[in-house]
């Protein structure tokens, strides 16, 4: 027992890539323990989808966002409480679609949070609907005919936005995901694993991807992380991109602890006090 | 033909030969955007389908496609309606007809999927014409009906036709389609006033200082109020070409001699129909107003009805916190002089069901304040675990 279960009847697709997804974050939260994470800095945040169900799963605190948003509420939750080290589980339609701005500002700032996507290429919980990353030509509820639109290359916007870690990962390789989770919530900085999760109902891919995936070793420098992750023949997963940037909450207000260090009545009037008079700080 | 309220808007969609369609997927929405889908890719209709990357997009390119004399169509939702709230008022206060069906669904926290009006209730202040419909064959004329209206010279306004989520948008009832040239003769094409047309510029929404903006408040507030009498000519002429009467703003249900009546909408009316005739057959004498458009709201007709009972009931799937349920808001509001008891029933709320027995104890409660000559309680929570009705 690793005392993550919360019992809430499991309401995915026998053979989901969820289920991989899920294992791999019980695992790397349990790595993380060993290495002096401890679990109650651990909060979560999902967005709306079959993804987002991974919240109902997982014996963590954390906050149900909505459709888009749990980006901008994983910030939230980084600004006030900075010891904390906040995952928001993410889906493609979610983050890449409805809520990217979120994401590609997140990233800009370098905001300390870790964010997993689910990618399966699909809108999976309203039934099937093409994605951003949907490739072109695909039949899907929402385009019988096939997607006219190019995919969006996530890990190539994310490079460009300024991620400081860009990853992707796999189910069909547990035990490799795990690690990048752990090395995603370790880093200091914004971090994301774009993970490859096939949908058995919508979009199965686990022939494709287990055929495709090749792991790679090392992560490149930042222009050949570009060109690897605008490849779309070939798919590496591990971490193409890492590299360390001032994080903006420390940019913002250095070591301050918003909860922890918020001024008394006393000291607030003091400052006001101070103000009128015309005494500066500097 | 037998299908479910999200196909009934999907084929209103259809037959009134929309040419642009923007949406975005939300259930209980999904399958209208889906079976508009399979439409277009059938070769149903040359309609230009835009699958956008969120509802605030979804309006954004619905607007744009009507200002660019475009007939147009889109559906939400829920959160979805949420987040379109700021393109409503530009679609509303730019004129431009274009028709929505929206499914209730109740908004977050906490995250549900089944009926509830709070997310299109907060909307009834935008300038949107609101109806809510209670069978899957009124879904399907209301969206004809709601191009007619919306489209009418004097009115010039977008409307939301409105379906109860699941008990609509996914249960099939039997409904009689219109074919394509029965509605054509119906509903002529669009005749936009304005359009974005390259040959004839101009600027569609610009700014506007204090000295334009109040007079253009003011005639929206006059199309609302024209759009009353558009609607019941749109209704009458329906009914004479389709043989299908949905009476206007309120459809009366046993009112004649009733010493009480409830309003209800949505799917709810279904129910209380019943409870009328079971509770005619004991002798109680109680009626029905079926509350259909929430904008333009029904004032003088539901005053009409007040002025011969002894108290009103009003029901409500939704609530505005720190005052009352918005039907009841607006009913009293209608009433004001009236001395009759008027009493709130809140009721199904997060989709949870309504059934015969909570409409009795509504007509009951109703029936004792007539009595009484004043209500108990104005407000009474109907089902709410540890709360006494
Ligand atoms: C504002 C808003 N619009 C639409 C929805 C409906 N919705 C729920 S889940 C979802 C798509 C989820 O797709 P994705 O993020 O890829 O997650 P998946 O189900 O594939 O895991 C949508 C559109 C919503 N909840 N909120
Ligand atoms: S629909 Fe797809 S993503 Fe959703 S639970 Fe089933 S397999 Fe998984
Ligand atoms: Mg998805």
């Amino acid at each position: 027992m690793d005392g993550l279960d919360t019992g809430a009847e499991n309401t995915w697709c026998p053979g989901c890539g969820n289920f991989g997804i899920l294992r791999a974050v019980k695992k790397a939260v349990q790595r993380l323990e060993e290495t002096g994470v401890e679990r109650d800095r651990l909060v979560i945040c999902a967005g709306i989808g079959c993804h987002g169900k991974i919240f109902d799963y997982l014996h963590l605190s954390g906050l149900y966002s909505l459709h888009g948003r749990s980006v901008a509420a994983v910030s939230g939750m980084k600004m006030a409480n900075p010891e904390l080290r906040p995952i928001a589980f993410v889906g493609d339609g979610d983050a890449y679609g409805e809520g990217l701005a979120h994401l590609l500002f997140a990233a800009k700032r370098n905001m300390d949070v870790t964010v997993l996507v689910h990618n399966n290429g699909v809108y999976a919980l309203t039934t099937g609907q093409f994605t951003p990353t949907t490739a072109r030509g695909a039949r899907t509820r929402s385009s019988p005919r096939g997607n006219v639109e190019e995919p969006f290359h996530p890990l190539a916007l994310l490079l460009e936005a300024g991620a400081t870690l860009v990853a992707r990962g796999y189910p069909g390789r547990l035990d490799h995901l795990a690690e990048l989770i752990v090395q995603a919530v370790q880093h200091p900085g914004f971090a994301m694993v774009d993970i490859l999760q096939p949908c058995v109902t919508f979009h199965d891919t686990y022939k494709e991807y287990n055929k495709k995936v090749e792991v790679l070793e090392e992560p490149l420098d930042y222009p050949g992380a570009l060109v690897l992750a605008r490849e779309r023949d070939r798919l590496p997963i591990g971490i193409f991109y890492r590299t360390e940037k001032p994080v903006y909450h420390r940019e913002l207000h250095g070591d301050l602890h918003p909860i922890r260090d918020s001024l008394s009545r006393k000291q607030r009037w003091q400052l006001v006090q101070k103000l009128l008079s015309g005494e500066t700080n500097e | 033909m037998v299908v479910t309220g999200d196909y009934s808007a999907a084929y209103g969609a259809l037959i009134c030969d929309v040419d642009v369609v923007a949406a975005y997927p939300i259930t209980p929405q999904t399958f209208i955007v889906e079976d508009f889908s399979e439409f277009v890719a059938d070769g149903l209709t040359d309609a230009e389908f835009v699958k956008v990357e969120s509802e605030h997009s979804a309006m954004s390119a619905c607007i744009a496609a009507q200002a660019a004399g475009a007939r147009t169509f889109t559906a939400t939702a829920s959160q979805g309606l949420a987040l379109m709230h700021e393109m409503l008022f530009v679609a509303a206060a730019l004129h431009l007809p274009i028709v929505m069906p929206v499914v209730n669904r109740t908004l977050a926290a906490p995250i549900g999927i089944w009926c509830e009006y709070n997310d299109t209730m907060p909307e009834r202040d935008t300038g949107w014409l609101q109806v809510y419909c209670e069978t899957n064959q009124e879904v399907l004329d209301m969206v004809i009906q709601s191009y007619k209206i919306g489209e009418h010279r004097d009115v010039m306004l977008p409307v939301m036709p409105s379906m109860d989520a699941f008990i609509l948008s996914h249960t099939v009832e039997p409904v009689h389609a219109p074919s394509t040239d029965e509605v054509a003769d119906f509903l002529p094409r669009y005749q936009p006033q304005a359009i974005l047309d390259t040959s004839n510029p101009m600027t569609i929404g610009s700014f506007a200082p204090p000295e334009y903006i109040q007079e253009i408040r003011y005639q929206s507030e006059v199309t609302m109020q024209k759009a009353r009498e558009v609607i019941q000519q749109v209704n009458d002429d329906f009914a004479q070409t389709f043989g299908r009467d949905y009476h206007g703003l309120i459809e009366e249900y046993r009112t004649d001699d009733a010493d009480v009546v409830l309003i209800t909408m949505g799917t709810v009316t279904g129910t209380a129909r019943e409870v009328v005739d079971d509770m005619r057959r004991e002798g109680k004498k109680v009626g029905l107003v079926k509350l259909r458009f929430f904008r333009p709201f029904p004032l003088q007709e539901l005053r009409r009805v007040a002025e011969n009972v002894e108290a009103m009931g009003v029901y409500d799937r939704a609530m505005s916190f720190g005052s009352g349920g918005p039907a009841f808001i607006e009913t009293r509001h209608a009433l004001y002089g009236l001395d009759i008891p008027v009493v709130n029933f809140l009721a199904g709320l997060g989709g949870r069901d309504v059934v015969k027995e909570d409409v009795r104890l509504m007509f009951e409660k109703t029936l004792k304040a007539a009595k009484e000559g004043r209500a108990e309680n104005e407000t009474v929570w109907i089902g709410t675990r540890g709360v006494k009705p």
